[in-house]
């Protein structure tokens, strides 16, 4: 089996434009029989797939619904009938009439001893692995009974790459599925890793074996995300947020990102997307936290300093346009890296949990007579990369100490709920606390794509106008679409506006943005939204394992209605964040908003050392 | 390594390429013919003039057995692995000779003197197992032999 071989050749079909997906409605219907029932799909769908209409599940350990499939690891092997091959039902297309067996004794004994050659090249420390007991490889392994050591185990020595302290990569533990590589190559754009060597010797690695830090590594954490084992992980910081409740001299405070909310019920049984904000005040709570406070506060802030910004751009000519939102902690990396010549356009207002982090350590401390230094905040976070953002520069110490302490993800957080021993779900509902802890409608889907243009768009409209928008919702910039590109109308002067997510997505908008200036032609748009992550924080690489398009639908619904149902949607209609203008920070863009609020940026090309 | 030449010997061999579909893997090749090998900094510039990820040119370098990643030893070592050479004791042979020279298969001593390659067949099977220097042939070599073959390229002054 050659895995490498098959991936080029995936590849060379990619680049080609012979990729799954492109269903149009004309594409004819495939009759076919799987198992002795009959199915009828689309051409082009896979037997893996196709099976799954008669509730025939195919065992696979490369196959990820989001990714192309890689045929790299052997389980999904079938029987056609007058075909004396074994076909893998990942990446072979239903043909009219085939009649397939997806499973008989034989099938059985090959995928069980395709399994046992992947456990002989594999770690058996499962117990001390981050991936216990969610490992899709010690899932398929339980499943199929296996109990000994059939081949000799032999295993590669290669170190673990702590290099970015956000993402752990242990390429011991590969089975070489390709799912990371894909993601970072194709999805993503970023192409930090590679497989590198061929045969045995094949590992993922960034370019010439090089650490993952010095490589384009952007921290989307998509790798972690999607990885089937152990061998690339979050960097678990629980311990540390546990010593710190421990510890009577800390004043501990926690915020929760809006993505948070709607991924966490995952870990615990709940229909995916359902919202459970006020639980998760009340966990933490329970957990020790003294100030239980919400990003989505820190969202609706942002949105007062970004859309002050576009207004003064867009309306006062003051700085370049477009401008292009920055709360995103792996697309500012992307930035810094791949269009330093872009960093003009960039907004400087930090990100919602930052803003979060320096308030608590001044306006909150001082509100409340804490000594700062005693403060410790905890981000929850749908994000890998916010842990590389909460040190990113010493703008992020700008209430004096460092104003983000750690950052979780929300696999970390479901981790910790368990070992704390909360019946999380049968908690009662709490609300979060004052004075940085409520929000509007706006603040809340920041955790979608498209969802901090829709908050921008509200205040900045009421910015320019001075009227609230008659319908506040804007539905040309939501959903999954690559790139969403709308038109809005503010009282006669159109505003153009384009949301891209998925880091692939970006190249596109960003070259029309640069030919533009380049040949002194008219903006394409003037506002610029990106998420780095395939449908926003909701896909963030920090978030529950196996995602698709349709949980993170679902997930952002959970966000959508949530702002449908609450009676204050804009941002500057937050009474608390006005208050907190009127008490400490004058006006949007004021001296001390800029000292707390806002950062700046360098441009850091790739492979430059 | 630092070539001056450098970007202007890369953007030759693209000029030469540029049209062809799949022209990586011939610019890297004739990179190759240049160095002897692909250092690092020819890779990345290759990089910046093909507009390739310089991901998928070191993916493309190490799935070739052909490219070389390190400047080649100025002596090089083949041993042939053919089934007769196989047969009649080569792995004793490369395992003597790493050994010897602390050289794994496929790379050079760290001083840059010995290159250590496997080879399939010679085509003098005959001879197995053989060993081949540069272009000198050594047949039917046993273990004991090898520290002696070392040895006379060792105290060479080999600076061609």
């Amino acid at each position: 089996m050659c895995v490498n071989l098959v991936r080029l050749f995936v590849n060379e079909a990619r680049s080609s434009g012979l990729t799954r997906g492109n269903v149009m409605s004309t594409v004819p219907m495939i009759k076919a029989v799987i198992n002795g029932f009959p199915v009828e799909v689309p051409a082009g769908t896979s037997i893996l797939d196709a099976a799954k209409k008669v509730q025939v599940n195919i065992p696979t350990l490369c196959k990820h619904a989001d990714l192309t499939a890689s045929a790299g690891c052997g389980i999904c092997i079938v029987k056609v009938k007058n075909n004396r091959k074994l076909l893998r039902a990942c990446c072979t297309p239903i043909e009219m009439n085939m009649d397939i067996t997806t499973s008989d004794a034989e099938i059985i004994q090959i995928r069980r001893t395709v399994l046992e050659l992947i456990l002989s090249n594999h770690p058996t420390d499962c117990l001390i692995c981050g991936r216990n007991n969610n490992c899709e490889l010690q899932t398929l392994a339980a499943e199929f009974g296996i109990c000994e050591d059939r081949f000799e185990r032999i295993l590669p020595e290669i170190p673990v790459d702590r290099s970015t302290e956000t993402i752990i990569l242990e390429p011991k533990k590969c089975i070489k599925c390709g799912r990371c590589v894909d993601v970072c190559q194709n999805t993503q754009d970023v192409w930090a890793l590679s497989f590198i060597d061929r045969g045995f010797k094949t590992r993922i690695a960034p370019a010439g074996d090089i650490q993952l830090a010095d490589s384009p590594c952007v921290r989307c954490g998509q790798c972690s995300a999607h990885c089937p084992t152990g061998a690339i992980l979050e960097n678990d910081e629980t311990q540390k947020v546990w010593d710190i409740l421990h510890d009577a001299n800390k004043y501990c405070v926690v915020q929760i990102a809006p993505a948070v909310r709607v991924a966490i019920g995952e870990g615990f049984g709940y229909p995916v997307g359902t919202n459970l904000t006020k639980k998760l005040y009340t966990l933490l709570r329970r957990l020790g936290f003294k100030a239980i406070f919400d990003t989505n506060f820190g969202a609706d802030l942002t949105i007062l300093e970004e859309a002050g910004e576009f207004v003064e751009r867009f309306a006062h000519q003051k700085g370049p346009l477009p401008l292009i939102t920055s709360c995103c902690p792996a697309w500012v990396d992307y930035l810094e890296k791949y269009y330093g010549d872009m960093i003009a356009h960039f907004s400087t207002a930090k990100s919602p949990h930052e803003m979060v982090g320096a308030l608590t350590k001044t306006y909150y401390a001082q509100k409340k007579n804490i000594d700062p230094s005693t403060i410790k905040v905890v981000s929850i976070m749908p994000c890998t990369a916010k842990k590389y953002e909460i040190s990113r520069t010493e703008d992020m110490s700008s209430s004096g100490f460092q104003d983000v302490d750690i950052s979780l993800t929300t696999r970390e957080l479901i981790r910790m709920i368990k070992q704390s021993g909360v019946d999380f779900k049968n908690l009662p509902d709490e609300d979060a606390d004052l004075i940085l802890g409520d929000y509007a409608g706006a603040g809340t889907i920041f955790g979608a794509t498209g969802g901090v243009m829709e908050a921008a768009l509200r205040t900045a409209y009421f910015n320019v106008t001075g009227e609230n928008l008659a319908d506040v919702n804007f539905q040309a910039v939501r959903g999954l679409e690559g790139v969403k590109e709308t038109t809005v109308d503010v009282k006669g002067t159109q505003v153009k506006v384009a949301v891209a997510h998925g880091l692939a997505n970006v190249k596109a908008v960003m070259e029309k943005v640069k030919a533009a200036i380049k040949n002194n032609e008219p903006l394409p748009y003037h506002f610029i939204e990106v998420m780095a992550c395939p449908g926003g924080c909701v896909g963030g690489g920090g978030q529950p394992y196996m995602v698709t398009d349709e949980i993170r639908k679902q997930r952002a619904k959970g966000l959508y209605d949530e702002d449908a149902g609450l009676k204050i949607r804009c941002s500057h209609e937050n009474v608390h964040v006005q208050q907190l203008y009127k008490d400490f920070l004058e006006k949007p863009l004021s001296h001390k908003a800029h000292q707390l609020l806002h950062t700046h940026y360098v441009s850091r090309p790739v492979y430059i050392k | 390594m630092v070539v001056e030449t450098l970007t202007e010997d890369v953007k030759k061999v693209v000029e030469r390429w540029k049209d062809k579909e799949g022209n990586l893997i011939m610019v890297l090749h004739d990179v190759q013919d240049r160095y002897g090998y692909v250092p690092r900094e020819a890779a990345l510039e290759v990089s910046r003039q093909l507009n390739a990820p310089l991901a998928r040119i070191y993916e493309v370098m190490t799935f070739y057995n052909y490219f070389r990643l390190q400047a080649p030893g100025k002596v090089n070592i083949s041993v042939c692995l053919g089934t007769a050479c196989y047969l009649k004791g080569a792995p004793d042979l490369i395992a003597e000779i790493r050994h010897i020279l602390n050289v794994e298969e496929g790379k050079t001593t760290k001083d840059g003197k010995f290159h250590l390659q496997i080879v399939r067949c010679l085509g003098c099977c005959g001879l197995a197992p053989v060993i081949t220097v540069d272009h000198k042939v050594y047949s039917a070599v046993k273990r004991s032999d090898v520290v002696n073959i070392i040895a006379e390229y060792a105290n060479k002054d080999i600076d061609k």
